[in-house]
């Protein structure tokens, strides 16, 4: 046997990798760019330190990044709710004994493997006046608006599109319902529950962690909508769709404002923790765990 | 994940076989009526997400007259076959397939590796500093992309490595917060009296690590190489930021580039093209692999 302080050590070596880009690529960066977001740093030259003037100018002199972050919201106020309440929908509507289960349920998740540059492409001619989204609505006798070029119409028709991407939520919901313990259901029954009280009193506590989950992750994913507001409608028309990691990206990359667009990140940064911490906070009130005292 | 009844909502036609009054005649049809209901929303909505699909197939085969025919014609006749050989006239797409594939193959097969090396150090190896260290990879796995990004192309400019491939592939070499996650967690589950028989064998480590821990991991393994394919093919911001030349584009950017050029709306049929070949491998790979995905979402959505 090799020496106990060999031993001790030698575990670092399987995690060195990690570590050394960890310090390099993230740790690094993670402090500069708190310094940086203090400073007037334009890619060129020597930052200057500038104190809380970045910050005072955000919220202040900058109504493009205000408006950024109410579209924002807007986006994760309708998005979220939204794509969970269809998705749950979609699991409950596959979770039954069904001929050509797997076929359905591959047509509702594709989408969300493919998102993209290539899907984002796709969703512009969906969305043209005369594209399949607007005749499907013609069907129905609806006059479908001219989506992409109409400041009110445009951050509907992400939304819309962000529901084609409800895959992802609806497997984390299929998965969940297929643990819930069969026995529950069957003692529901015996106390002369019927299909909505089951739906309500069973289904739904036993889902809580991933409904939980996914309301989590739906969140800080809508605070980083990027590829489509920049690919499909370009923050526009009229920066009815200025997303603000667009904002972000315009400000440090086209403008090469990167002491400013420090700031920005700094703020978007704290804005998703703040969700986070709030929604982990209040879902002791909610979540069921099984066996909560084991974790 | 097999299909499994569950008795929380609609009634099979099985339990109503029994009566013959005209009650549960009445009850058999509604039964009947709410099963057909029931198929219509889980067909038409199958149909509703796949048809886009068809639609991208049907764009990218129309010519570009086509697109301004009223009304566009259901199924472009001649199909269109030449945009298919055209679309590669419009930039330097061969160029952008090899990046894409350069760093997707690098991510899968030597992120994958390092990540599980560091998930095994992780899960498997006693030293000091483990459980903090671990904390901090679960954080790093919860920090976004941008707050990092800044610092990040001033130090790559610093290297000398704006528009090449090496900002997308280096820091691929330390593993991924998320898959180093997945892959501990699975470790975990393996019994440690496996590493120490081996220890008392006289195995090394590395070989506890390669020879019986990563053979048993399998489905962990490439469940984590499937998303990790899905998440470098499609990879936006990051290359959008660092890559510049037209030659040096993976191909989600190059698409980015083709849009941004004058000729837009001359050339949406190959833009649709450029499109489905960009989404096929990724089909293609869900279809071979699907219990993967089906897993690895279940892996993670739950187990996490």
């Amino acid at each position: 046997m090799r020496t106990t302080r060999w031993q001790r050590w030698s575990g670092l070596l399987f995690i060195a990798p990690w570590l050394i880009t960890f310090l390099w690529f993230t740790l690094g960066p993670f402090v500069a760019s708190i310094f940086l977001s203090f400073t007037n740093y334009r890619f060129i030259g020597l930052p200057e330190w500038v104190g809380a003037d970045n910050y005072v100018r955000l919220f202040t002199d900058d109504a493009k990044f205000i408006r950024s972050i109410i579209n924002t919201l807007y986006y994760t106020a309708v998005h979220v709710p939204g794509i969970m309440v269809m998705a749950f929908f979609v699991a409950i509507l596959l979770n039954q004994k069904v001929k050509g289960q797997p076929i359905y349920r591959t047509a509702f998740y594709l989408p969300s493997v493919t998102a993209g540059v290539a899907t984002a492409y796709l969703w512009i001619l969906l969305l043209q006046p005369n594209g399949l989204v607007n005749q499907f609505l013609g069907l129905v006798g609806i006059d479908g608006p001219n989506w992409l070029t109409s400041s009110t119409w445009a951050m509907p028709a992400l939304i819309l599109m962000s529901f084609w991407g409800l895959g992802t939520t609806m497997i984390i919901y299929l998965a969940a319902l297929q643990g819930i313990p069969q026995h529950l259901y069957e003692a529901a029954s015996v106390d002369g529950a019927g299909v909505i009280r089951k739906m309500w009193h069973v289904t739904v506590p036993m889902m809580t962690p991933a409904i939980f989950l996914t309301a989590v992750l739906q969140i800080i994913g809508s605070w980083q909508v990027f590829t489509q507001a920049l690919i499909v409608t370009n923050g526009g028309p009229r920066d009815s769709t200025l997303f603000i990691l667009l904002h972000l990206y315009r400000t440090g990359f086209e403008y090469f404002q990167m002491g400013y667009a420090s700031a920005i990140a700094w703020v978007l940064f704290v804005i998703i923790l703040v969700f986070t911490v709030l929604q982990f906070g209040i879902a002791r009130r909610w979540v069921y765990y099984e066996g909560a005292s084991e974790r | 994940m097999t299909a499994r009844t569950v008795d929380s909502g609609l009634p099979s036609a099985a339990l109503a076989s029994g009566g013959r009054t005209i009650r549960s005649r009445r009850v058999q049809a509604l039964q009947l009526l709410l099963r057909a209901v029931y198929y219509l929303i889980l067909i038409g909505g199958s149909v509703m997400y796949a048809i886009p699909f068809f639609w991208m197939i049907r764009a990218s085969l129309m010519s570009i007259d086509m697109f301004y025919e009223v009304p566009q014609p259901l199924f472009p006749d001649p199909p269109a076959w030449n945009n298919y050989t055209d679309v590669w006239q419009v930039g330097p797409v061969l160029w952008w397939i090899t990046n894409s594939t350069i760093v997707s193959f690098i991510g899968v097969t030597v992120g994958t590796f390092i990540s599980a090396l560091v998930a095994f150090g992780f899960a498997r190896l006693r030293f000091p500093g483990n459980r903090a260290l671990f904390l901090l990879v679960i954080s790093t796995m919860m920090l976004p992309q941008h707050v990092t990004i800044i610092p990040q192309v001033i130090l790559f400019r610093e290297l000398n490595w704006l528009d090449t491939l090496l900002p997308l592939i280096v820091p691929l070499l330390g593993g991924a917060p998320f898959y180093i996650f997945l892959l501990r967690q699975f470790f975990l589950t393996l019994p440690l009296e496996l590493d120490e028989a081996a220890a008392i064998d006289g195995a090394s480590r590395m070989r506890v690590f390669w020879t019986i821990v990563m053979p048993l991991s399998k489905p962990a393994i490439a469940t984590v190489a499937v998303f990790s394919f899905i998440s470098h093919w499609n990879d936006f911001f990051f290359p959008l930021i660092v890559l510049q030349s037209s030659e040096r584009l993976t191909l989600a950017v190059g698409m980015r580039w083709l849009q941004a050029g004058q000729y837009e709306a001359q050339r949406l049929h190959l833009q649709m093209a450029i499109a489905l070949i960009a989404v096929a491998p990724v089909v293609i790979l869900f279809f071979l692999a699907q219990k993967h995905f089906i897993r690895g979402i279940a892996l993670t959505g739950i187990k996490g």
